[in-house]
Formats: structure tokens, sequence, C-alpha cells
């Protein structure tokens, strides 16, 4: 009952922001209003009841955490459609297609496709027996956008789409992203024990074998390299930053941080060296008031709009966040900065925070090593993803485009952050599931001499994967 | 596994504490520098959702108010009187700024004036939105309405302005033609641009504020600066000067300067005249040759003394300045004698000097803004009649008002008012690279009654008004002038 209520609460906060945004902009309050607050809650609550049903013991916060974000996005992104309809009409102009509630469609598309990923995912450990597939899938899929024609696959510069002309986009990386942390954890706990022990020792770190690590490291350079040319650089920040934080937990191994982070470093400066949109983003953010009008103008006008939405900011529709470009995308937080404040944010941050700290809790209580590295690298990826943008948003990293999970407006995004909520929740319900009541080892029906053979795998097996 | 793994997460609190961090940096250290940056837009639009003040003319005719409206900006700028006030008001535009008092007095109307700061404070607490304080204008409705009816009526190019003499009160200022200030501060962005695209486009411009931004060439009217700088150099209205109708100018190879028409000198046959009757039929020659005489030091000091020094002034709004050239050699300076050459002066100007006349010589500093309030209606300030020195002795603004009452007895051209005595000069400005066959700018300034002047007005009209070549000043402007001042003298003011 407790995921019920805090689901209630999540409804009623996103109700109460869709009331403020309507008053503060003038607009005569409806019944409508009251109609999208209730059909949120009922979408909700039949997800909770779903997840209850197929996923009994799951942590009861994760689902109202992403309903509450997912709703504040919703709510400022139809402010922000509310400010295109006024500036176009003043502008003389056609109004745009509204966001909101093609951003609404796509919430219940998630919604779905958190239930089926509920439904066929059972048990997460036989996600491993995917792993090598998932990740060719997962690769291909990232390189569509590079092999197809600009028209179909470019946007604002950035080759990472796949746009089916009058239907919709697809953002494929942020799918690929789910399947190589699955193949990384799968691949990662099958070579667990070789990767943490071997090794020569060079200035008291312990230098990994790379042939161990074979097939991670060609995923990894293969995606990053897509990814780079492709001009994503935020997500192969993202994706570099996950698998190191896996192989970190995987191994125990501090030396391994220090290669990723060397490695990284050698990277930035190549690619700081070599390409001008590099080059232009970090200049920007060592310098966004050198060019406030032309190249740093998202990053100052960010900036002007948290400054004056201050400690408690303007309030929900009553500032002017339209004024920042992709406001309702790659700016959202801010956006909500303005409007919310400095106290609006820090709440979203700390959601954030409890969001991944559960999830993190998810993989430290998995009773499985698979289930903790997925875990726990969904959780941190998360993290990161949430790390990046509003860092660059808010100018203490430079700025790469790449979405904030669940608050901005596009579908990938929001499919994506459902299907890696839908892993969370089956994870969580499988470690917090009680031990199966004691099936005492009954007497075993057949004597032992006669029993059939086993593989006994290297890595203890999941205690309860009666299943598998 | 679990322990990195719980350091994975201590990772992820070190992360949101770094935003959290940087963030409370953003929006609290750095806000105030943030919202007050030029470049950010969202101080524009606090300012343009505000209350702002009102602009009234005397009487508390009002000219510009905000409206609340159900609007994202919540207030709309309205402009009751239109185009007769355009240009001394001006307007609020979103897109292309303000302009006129709107520009001038931001500060008090959009109440960022120290002033009403703290009103503001108590506004905050008591959770009204700050507003602007209002500026009363010294415009008088009847005398701003009768010049621009006057002008407009005609369908004239040009402008008006009229001045109090004793206190500098600017009482009228029109522009023509002029426009509809309301669209361009309309809340759509399109009105705005569509009705600053068609003023742009338009041909004359309408958004030139020709009293103060323009000038022209004075003509015979800065007759009345050479007769006063003569007036003070050994010249008395009774002093004989050339009647000739035309003399050649100095080492020119012959080049000649001619009276109007080619006639000479009040009809005395081209024997010599009075300096008053050289005024008064406005004789070219005898001005010319004066203003050799002179020689261009003492015709500069006189004209500096007035004003056409070159620099502009803000009297409320900011007037360009009026200049008199460089004066390279005599052909020059006898040119400068008759208003032509490089001498340029704004409208704004030829009023002033009039005014300064009629007021024996002493120059008051004009002034448009009579006094501000706060919203509440306590006075922030108040403009007092200011003194800026003799820039005539009185005696010889005596000589010079006696001369132009014989000057507009001279005068043909309607409107005269009986019992009135009224002083006046016209002028016939030539212009442009074929001056004889150019229309000219018609020229009248004067003021009235004047024993006692209630008011001192100047009327330019582009082009010959209506009459083409054949326009004179006295023909195309005097009408004008005259109805200006019969609207101020009926006013009682």
């Amino acid at each position: 009952m407790a995921e019920f209520w805090m689901l209630v609460f999540a409804a009623v906060v996103v109700t109460s922001a869709l009331v403020i945004v309507e008053l503060n902009q003038n607009r005569t309050l409806s019944w409508e209003l009251a109609y999208y607050g209730g059909g949120y809650l009922i979408a909700l609550a039949v997800a909770h009841l779903l997840i209850r049903r197929y996923a009994p013991y799951a942590d009861p916060v994760l689902l109202p955490i992403v309903a509450l974000l997912n709703g504040i996005g919703l709510v400022m992104i139809y402010r922000l459609d509310l400010a295109r309809e006024i500036s176009a009409i003043n502008r003389g102009e056609e109004v745009p297609t509204p966001q909101a509630s093609l951003q609404l469609v796509w919430t219940g598309v998630a919604l779905v496709c958190f239930l089926i990923v509920l439904l066929v995912v059972r048990d997460h450990t036989v996600l491993q027996s995917y792993a090598y597939t998932l990740a060719l899938i997962g690769v291909v899929f990232l390189a569509i956008p590079a092999l197809l024609p600009s028209s179909l696959s470019e946007v604002n510069g950035a080759k990472i789409w796949i746009k089916v002309p009058g239907l919709f986009s697809i953002q494929p990386a942020e799918f690929a992203k789910i399947a190589l942390i699955i193949f990384a954890a799968a691949f990662l706990v099958s070579k667990r024990t070789v990767l943490s022990t071997a090794g020569k020792k060079v200035f008291g770190l312990v230098l990994p074998r790379g042939r161990d690590l074979g097939p991670l490291l060609v995923a990894l350079l293969l995606v990053l390299g897509i990814m780079v040319l492709g001009k994503d650089l935020g997500s192969a920040l993202l994706i570099f930053g996950t698998f190191l934080a896996m192989i970190y937990v995987a191994t125990g191994r501090v030396s391994w941080l220090v290669i990723g982070i060397l490695g990284f470093s050698a990277g930035a400066y190549l690619a700081y060296r070599m390409f001008a949109h590099v080059r232009v983003r970090v200049d920007i953010w060592l310098d966004p008031f050198g060019d406030p009008l032309g190249n740093g103008y998202q990053l100052v006008q960010s900036l002007f709009g948290l400054g004056t939405g201050g400690i408690f900011g303007t309030g929900l529709g009553a500032g002017r966040p339209d004024i920042v470009p992709f406001a309702s995308t790659d700016f959202i937080m801010a956006a909500l900065g303005e409007e919310l404040g400095l106290v609006g944010v820090t709440a979203i941050l700390l959601l954030y925070l409890i969001l991944t700290a559960r999830g993190v809790r998810t993989g430290l209580a998995a009773k499985d090593g698979f289930g903790t590295l997925l875990a726990g690298g969904l959780a941190f990826s998360l993290a990161l993803q949430m790390f990046i943008v509003v860092g660059g948003v808010t100018r203490l990293i430079p700025l790469t485009g790449i979405t904030t999970p669940f608050l901005s407006y596009g579908g990938s995004s929001l499919l994506s952050n459902y299907v890696i909520l839908a892993l969370l929740v089956r994870i969580s319900d499988s470690s917090r599931r009680p031990a199966e009541a004691p099936a005492v080892p009954a007497a075993p029906a057949v004597p032992l001499d006669q029993a059939n053979t086993q593989m006994v795998p290297a890595v203890a097996p999941p205690a309860h994967g009666g299943r598998g | 596994m679990k322990r990195p793994l719980r350091r994975v997460g201590y990772a992820i609190i070190v992360m949101v504490v770094l935003l959290l961090g940087n963030v409370a940096y953003t929006q609290v250290i750095k806000a105030d520098d943030y919202r007050g940056d030029p470049n950010n837009k969202r101080t524009l639009v606090a300012e343009y959702s505000r209350q702002r003040g009102q602009i009234t003319a005397a009487g508390g005719v009002v000219l510009a108010r905000s409206d609340p409206v159900d609007d994202q900006y919540s207030y709309q700028r309205v402009y009751p009187e239109g185009a007769v006030y355009a240009h001394p008001v001006g307007y609020y535009s979103m897109r292309y700024g303000p302009t006129g008092i709107e520009r001038n007095q931001n500060e008090i109307l959009s109440g960022e004036a120290p002033e009403l700061i703290a009103g503001q404070l108590s506004d905050l607490i008591t959770g009204r939105d700050p507003r602007g304080g209002n500026v009363q204008l010294t415009l008088e409705p009847a005398v701003q309405q009768a010049a621009y009816s006057a002008m407009n009526d005609k369908g004239y190019v040009g402008a008006v302005v009229a001045i109090e003499p004793a206190t500098g009160n600017i009482l009228a200022v029109v522009s023509t033609p002029s426009y509809d200030p309301n669209p361009l501060a309309s809340h759509s962005d399109a009105t705005q641009r569509q009705a600053y695209n068609d003023l742009v486009n338009a041909d004359p411009s309408p958004l030139l504020n020709r009293a103060i931004s323009a000038v022209y060439p004075p003509g015979s009217t800065f007759k009345l600066v050479i007769a006063a700088a003569a007036l003070q150099n050994g010249f008395t209205p009774q002093t004989a000067v050339t009647g000739e109708p035309t003399i050649t100018l100095p080492a020119t190879g012959g080049a000649t300067l001619s009276n109007f028409g080619g006639e000479t000198c009040a009809d005395a046959g081209g024997g010599d005249v009075t300096l008053t009757q050289a005024l008064a039929h406005s004789c070219n020659t005898a001005f010319a040759e004066v203003a050799m005489q002179l020689g261009g030091p003492v015709v500069r000091k006189q004209a500096d003394a007035l004003g056409v020094d070159g620099q502009p002034s803000d009297v409320g709004l900011d007037v360009v300045g009026s200049r008199l050239g460089d004066i390279p050699d005599t052909a020059a300076l006898a040119q400068t004698g008759i208003g032509q050459r490089d001498v340029a002066v704004t409208p704004f100007e030829m009023a002033w000097i009039t005014a300064t006349i009629a007021n024996r010589g002493d120059r008051m500093a004009p002034h448009l803004i009579a006094q501000t309030t706060k919203p509440d209606l306590t006075v922030i300030s108040q403009t007092q009649p200011q003194s800026l020195g003799q820039a005539i002795p009185i005696p010889v603004a005596d000589q010079l008002r006696d001369m132009m009452i014989e000057s507009e007895k001279n005068t043909p051209g309607s409107g005269s008012i009986a019992d009135l005595a009224i002083a006046s000069k016209t002028g016939t400005a030539e212009h442009g690279t074929d001056p004889k066959n150019t229309p000219p700018h018609a020229w009248y300034v004067a003021f009235a009654p004047a024993e006692n002047p209630k008011v001192a007005v100047a009327v330019l009209v582009e082009n010959g008004g209506d009459l083409g070549t054949d326009a004179t000043g006295a023909k195309v402007a005097g009408p004008v002038g005259r109805a200006t001042i019969a609207a101020a003298l009926a006013g009682g003011s």
C-alpha cells in the first residue's frame, strides 16, 4: 500500500503543479485538469497493481519517484507549449505542434513497455544467456544512423537518429545503452575471477590482463567510435563511465579506474584536438560570456534563467524558460530551475539521488552477481546521465547534448528509462523476496550415486535461481 | 562486489552534492549578476509586464497609460491621443525599444528610479506589483492640437514648436507626417513588426521627429541673429544699409547674391534703406553686407550665445545640435548672413531663439517635463524655470521686437488676429542641388502679444508645402504659426 499512497502523492503534486501553471498563465481552470490528474493516477494505479501482482516484493519507492519526475517533466513540457504557442501567435507564425500531448502518449507507451518487460522477464538471470546477442543487436542498432542518409538520421548536427518520416524518430543510443549494460554485466560476472586476480604489478597497481577483457573492450571501442563519429559525445561519456564503474564493481580493482581515467583523459585530449565542435563546447564552458549572443547563447540563457529563478523561483508558469533554446529537452533543468528555484532543483536532484540509491541498494541486496552488476550498472547510468546533462546545463562540466532521464521531452529516452525501471523493479523483487519456504532439501529421491552429474558454475549460483 | 558497489553509491552522492553546490552558486551568489545582465531578456520582459506610469499633458489630459489586460504581459500601453502626440510622447515597443518621453523618462515610468525603489520595497512586502511613476508634460493640448491640425490638414511635411518665453515651458512639439503609436506597443510581435516596417518604408518618414532631430537652412529667419549682432556693434534700427537688388560676392569670380525675386529693397528704387526696413522686407543684399561688415567672429559669438553652437541639448527630448558652419571665406559669410550656405538649425532651435528675443534676451532653459510623481501622486520632482543668462542685451531685444512687429505688418498670408500685435519673421530657404528650381523650405517664427509675450512659435514646412516653387514663408508657414498663437492665447495661458 505504501507504493499506492506515494503514487497518490505524486499525482497530487503533479496536478497541483498543473493548476499553478494554469493560474500563472491567466488561464481558466477547468475540470479537464482533474481528468488529467485522475487519468495519470489511474495509469499509475494500474502499473502499481500489476507490479504487486507480478513482482510483489519489488521496492515500492522506485515507481512513485519515477512517476513524480515524469509528471513534473510533463507539466514543464506543457508549460513550454503554452509559451511557444503565445510567441508563435505574437510573431504571426504557425503554432507549433504541442509536445505535451505527444509526451503523454509516450508516457502511456512507456508504461506499457514497462509492464511488458516486467511480464516477459520473469527472472532477470535469463538475460545472461542473451548477453552476446544483445550486444550485437545493440551495436548494429547504434550503427544504423551512420549508414542512413542524413535526411533520415540527422537532427541539429548529430547523426544519431532513425527517423520514420511523418511518424516518429528513434534515438537508438538510448536502447543500445541498456543492451550493452546487460552484456557488460553478464560478461563481467563470467570473467570476474580472472579479472580480479590476474595481472602484473607495476607501481603498486595490479595491471589487468587485456585479453581477459577482449570482447568487452571491442564492444566498448566500437560503441564509442560510432558515438563520437555521430557527434553524440554525451552518450559516449555515459557508456564509458558506466562500463568503467561496472568493471570496478566486478573486480574491486582501483587500477581499472586509474587506467580508465587515464584513457578518458587521452581520449578527451584527442577529441579536443581533432574535432572543432568539441573545442567549441569546451570554449563555451570556459567562457560562456565571451560570445553571449552567438555560440554561448544557450548556456548563457540557461544561466540567466537559473539566476533569475534564484532561491524560490519565479513560480511555475510565471518565468520565461522558453527563452532558453531546447528548453523541453536538454535544458529542461534550466527551465525547472528558473520557475522552481534552487528549492525545486534541490528537490528534483534529491529524487534522483533516492532513485539511484535505491537502485544501488537493489544491487547490494541482489542474491546473484549478475543482478548486483546489472542493478548497479543501471542505477549508476541513470545517475551519470543526470550528472552529465545537469552539470552541462549549470556549467559544472562542458555541455553535451543528452536527455534528462524521465523529465525531458522525447519518446526514446522515456521508453528506455522505463525499461531500466522495469529491470530494477524485477531485480529488486527477486532480491527482496524472502528465502523460499524451507524447501529443506527433501530427502534425495534418488540415491546420490544414481543422480545425474551437475555442472558447477565458477561463481556461486543464485541462491534462489530455481527457475534458471 | 558489494563493497565497490557501495563505493559507487557514494560516488553518486558526491555527484549530486557537486551539482547542488554548483546550482546553489548559480542561483544564489551569481543570481544578481545574471538577473541584471543586459543580455538577459527576462529583465526587459519583467519591466514590460509592470504597471507603467502615466504620461499626461497640462490639465491632466492622458497621453499614455497602461491598462490591465489578460495576457502574459498584464498591462497594455495605450496612447489615447494617437498621432497628435506621437513624436513628443514616443512609443514603448518590446521589439524596437522606447522612444520620446517613454525613453527619456523610462526610469520614472518603469519604476526603476531611485526615488521609487523605496516605495517598491513596501510594495513587495504588501505583495503588490511595483508600479511606475507618472510624468506630467508642459504641453498645452489646445496648442498642440491646433498646431498639429494646421499642419496635418494641409498635408504639410514639417514641424511646429511653441514655447512660453518667460518660463521655457514647451507648449507644443509637432512633427508631420505623424503616426499612430498604438500598434508599435502591441503585445503582438507581428503587429509591431508590420506597423514599424510600414513606417520605415513610408516617404516622407513619419518616424523622423522634424522638430528636434532634423536640421534645415533657416533662411531669412536667421537675419534675427545677424540683426542682434549688428545692433550691439554700431548699428541702430535706423542705420542705412544697401537697397540694391543684387550684389557681387567678393573673390568668387563674379557670383552674385540677390533679393527675393530680384527686387530692390522696400521698393526704394535701389537706394539705401534702414536696418528695420531691410528686416521687414527681408532684403538679402543688406544682410549679406551687414554680416560681411560684422565679420565672422562677431556673427559666431552671437550665434553661440543663442545656442547655434553645434551642441545637442536635452529638454526632456534630445534636440540635435544646430550649427553655423565653418564660414571659410567672405562669400560664405555673406551667405551665412541670410541663413544659407552651411547654416543648419532645428525648428526647435528657431523657437528657442524667438522665445529668447520675446523674453527680452533672457534665455530660459526650455523643458517638456513639468513634474514627475509617484504612483500615489506625491511629487518626485518639479521643473522650475531656469535662466541660462542674457543672450541679447535688453535694449537690443526690444529693438528686435519692434523690428519684428514691422516685419509682421509686411507679411501677407491669412490668419491675422484682430487687435493682436504679433512680432514675427519669415524665411524662404533654398536648398538642394538646384536651389532655384527646388521648392524652398517655408519658415515662420513669431511671438505674441508683442508687448507681453505669452507664446513663441517656430513653424517649418518642407519643400514649399502645397505651393511648390511659389511658396514663401509668409504664405505657407505664416497661417500655421498664427493658428498656433491663436490657440495659445485663447486658452488664457
